[in-house]
């Protein structure tokens, strides 16, 4: 019989979690490629988003460790050991889904119970030991509750406690905060940080969302077409994204017109030269390109003959976001403080500086412009 | 005086006079709503084709018409169908009703099951409208297409040879199978659209809580059908209890059956003067669905409460 004894301990202990490896997955439906070979490895303990526009992979991943999908190839690895052809009902992972999925005719305890209920747990102990994760997440006096009395939000946590009722090796979490209201998601999403921590438990986030990705993972895996983007921790991937299209899809990203130097190491953009981010090898001649650059990374100044306009601005707070019309009608966005945004007025010419950092430049304009 | 609202009571107009009850602090004064009034045509419906027979039906049933040609109240209508023959055709009602609704009820779940989970959308229309024709196909054309198959003569029992291997249609159990052609289609509406509403999920949530299909099936998914059962249950009872153009052109009275005992006791077939037995017999079945409507409530009161 499982025993159950709920140990809260730090992160920095780590060792409940187990490690979760996926090597080389493929999964096809059809024509589509849902998962192109992905390897990824997750650590003991630590919370990993993976992140990524819709069928891109992220889910598929997240049900192959589940046991709801089979790979067509590749193998998903608990601890080492080879779960692919397990059974679900005999994986040692918790899920969280994103509608909730409570049993409705059960009450919370019991839907919190039912997985020791399936195991024959006796029903005190059972009980017991719901009772003790309902405290845990915060829901102490709701037990003889049922789902549809509670607001979306209290079903997750239910949920949340269902999920680690088991003391899984793994806790998967599948968009759980989509369903939620902006408030209830933000503040969820830190208990479900907090509850991660305190556990030490491995766990998998599936997020179409960047800023939950970002906020609460230790590191986050962006996914395109079934294939991993980049892995990294969330400030690597926001300052240092590896590609163009995490670039694009982490954060805000400019793109301007830049043209590449004939050996490709540097490039001119907004009339300043910067060495380029990464080696391009084997080229020959000048192109076109974009540049790619984050809103807070432009620096705007007054000038009359500077080569932007200011067409908007938008009061953030302690930044205010101005919109810029560059030479042939692009726009770029720029994050200014708003002490000096207020000395800017709208239509005036602007001249935009770049810091002296190598930059991200997408070659794909050129390619398509000489296609 | 003019009643208008709860609490208040207004003087005639000539009076020129008011008086109204103080209302209880913090209390708002209920106004009845007009709402209802929406309700009646269906209430005088119901009470001229349901409500006026059942009436009829029930003073005949505890009246009699004495040697003077006068009326007089009676309990032998009663006393009579709680003996005999009478008795016989009524549980013969209740045990064939309550066979054929349960057979098909669990013969129609894991059909519906798998018309619900067929990948087949064409599979899954064809055989929901087929079952809505099927349904609906009773009385004499049923009776007789059963005949003309399955009967003494009929194709399948020539060609299988059924007849040298003891089977009759006009038995109880043939019957049965009859009865079960239109309730099995009838219960697979019913439980269709309660099987849609299974999310799949549930059993995702449940086998990642290490339920296995059987555990699933004996903790979530059943549970959660068994208000819709129950229903249907009753309604197939229902359909089957009050059934009586089939079974009367099929086996006649050679299976004793309620439906058939009492049309034979209005139309005086054997003995006159049973009308008002027949009346009885009417009053009998009333109460014999109720009973189950009712143990259908509370039934399903106690399993649904989550529904609340």
């Amino acid at each position: 019989m499982t025993a159950f004894t709920l140990d809260p301990r730090p992160a920095s202990a780590g060792t409940a979690g187990a490690t979760l490896e996926f090597r080389g997955l493929r999964r096809a439906f059809g024509a589509t490629m849902a998962l192109d070979g992905l390897n990824l490895t997750l650590n003991p303990g630590e919370m990993l988003a993976l992140l990524g526009p819709s069928g891109c992979g992220k889910t598929t991943a997240l049900r192959m460790v589940a046991g709801f999908e089979t790979p067509d190839s590749g193998e998903v690895l608990l601890d080492g050991v080879d779960v692919t052809g397990t059974p679900a009902h005999r994986r040692d992972v918790g899920m969280v889904f994103q509608s909730y999925s409570l049993f409705p005719h059960l009450s919370v305890t019991d839907n919190v119970a039912f997985g020791m209920r399936m195991l024959g747990t006796p029903a005190a102990r059972r009980r017991a030991r719901a009772q003790e994760l309902l405290e845990l997440v915060g829901l102490p006096t709701q037990g003889g509750r049922y789902p549809r009395q509670l607001s979306g939000g209290q079903q997750q946590r239910v949920a949340l406690a269902r999920a680690l009722a088991l003391e899984p090796r793994v806790l998967l979490l599948d968009e759980p905060l989509s369903a939620l209201d902006a408030k209830v998601r933000q503040s969820l999403r830190e208990e479900i940080r907090r509850l991660q921590l305190e556990l030490g438990i491995t766990t998998l986030f599936v997020t179409h969302d960047q800023e939950e990705a970002l906020s609460i993972a230790d590191r986050v895996a962006v996914m395109r077409d079934g294939r991993l983007e980049q892995c990294a921790t969330p400030e690597e991937l926001y300052n240092s994204p590896a590609t163009p299209f995490v670039a694009g899809f982490v954060g805000t990203m400019n793109r301007l017109p830049g043209r590449l130097s004939s050996d490709g190491a540097l490039v001119d953009v907004l009339g300043l030269s910067r060495p380029v981010q990464g080696s391009l090898h084997g080229r020959d001649g000048t192109a076109d390109v974009d540049v790619l650059v984050r809103p807070e990374a432009l620096t705007v100044s007054a000038a009359p003959d500077g080569p932007a306009q200011l067409v908007a601005a938008s009061f953030l707070g302690a930044t205010t976001r101005l919109t810029l019309r560059l030479h042939g009608g692009r726009e770029a966005v720029a994050d200014v403080p708003t002490t000096h945004a207020s000395t800017l007025p709208t239509g005036a010419r602007i001249r935009l500086g770049l810091p002296e950092r190598p930059v991200l430049i997408d070659q794909a304009r050129n390619e398509e412009t000489t296609a | 005086m003019t009643l208008t609202a709860p609490g208040a009571v207004v003087a005639d107009a000539g009076a020129k006079t008011r008086r109204q009850e103080p209302q209880a602090p913090g209390r708002r004064a209920a106004r009845p709503s007009a709402g209802w009034l929406g309700v009646i045509p269906l209430l005088a419906f119901a009470a001229v084709v349901l409500g006026l027979p059942v009436a009829a039906m029930a003073a005949g049933s505890i009246t009699t018409t004495n040697d003077a040609g006068g009326t007089v109240f009676t309990d032998a209508n009663f006393a009579a169908t709680f003996d005999g023959p009478y008795l016989e055709s009524l549980m013969g009602s209740i045990r064939l009703s309550a066979l054929t609704a349960f057979v098909a009820t669990m013969v129609s779940l894991p059909l519906a099951y798998a018309i619900v989970t067929s990948r087949f959308r064409g599979l899954r229309e064809a055989v929901l409208s087929a079952s809505g024709v099927i349904a609906n196909f009773g009385g004499v054309p049923l009776a007789f297409a059963f005949v003309s198959t399955l009967g003494n003569a009929g194709v399948l029992t020539g060609f299988f040879g059924l007849a040298d291997k003891g089977w009759s249609l006009y038995t109880f159990w043939g019957l049965a199978i009859v009865y079960l052609y239109f309730l099995v289609p009838l219960m697979v509406l019913t439980l269709t659209p309660a099987l849609d509403g299974l999310k799949p999920q549930w059993r995702e949530a449940a086998q990642n809580n290490r339920a296995t299909g059987f555990q699933y099936w004996r903790h979530v998914a059943f549970p959660i059908l068994f208000p819709t059962l129950l229903s249907g249950f009753v309604l197939l009872f229902g359909s089957a209890f009050s059934a009586y153009a089939t079974a009367a052109a099929m086996v006649g009275s050679s299976i004793p059956l309620v439906t058939v005992k009492i049309a034979s006791a209005l139309t005086g077939d054997v003995l006159v003067g049973q009308s008002n037995i027949a009346l009885a017999l009417g009053m009998d079945m009333i109460i014999v669905a109720a009973l189950v409507i009712g143990i259908q409530l509370v039934l399903q009161r106690r399993t649904s409460r989550w529904l609340s």
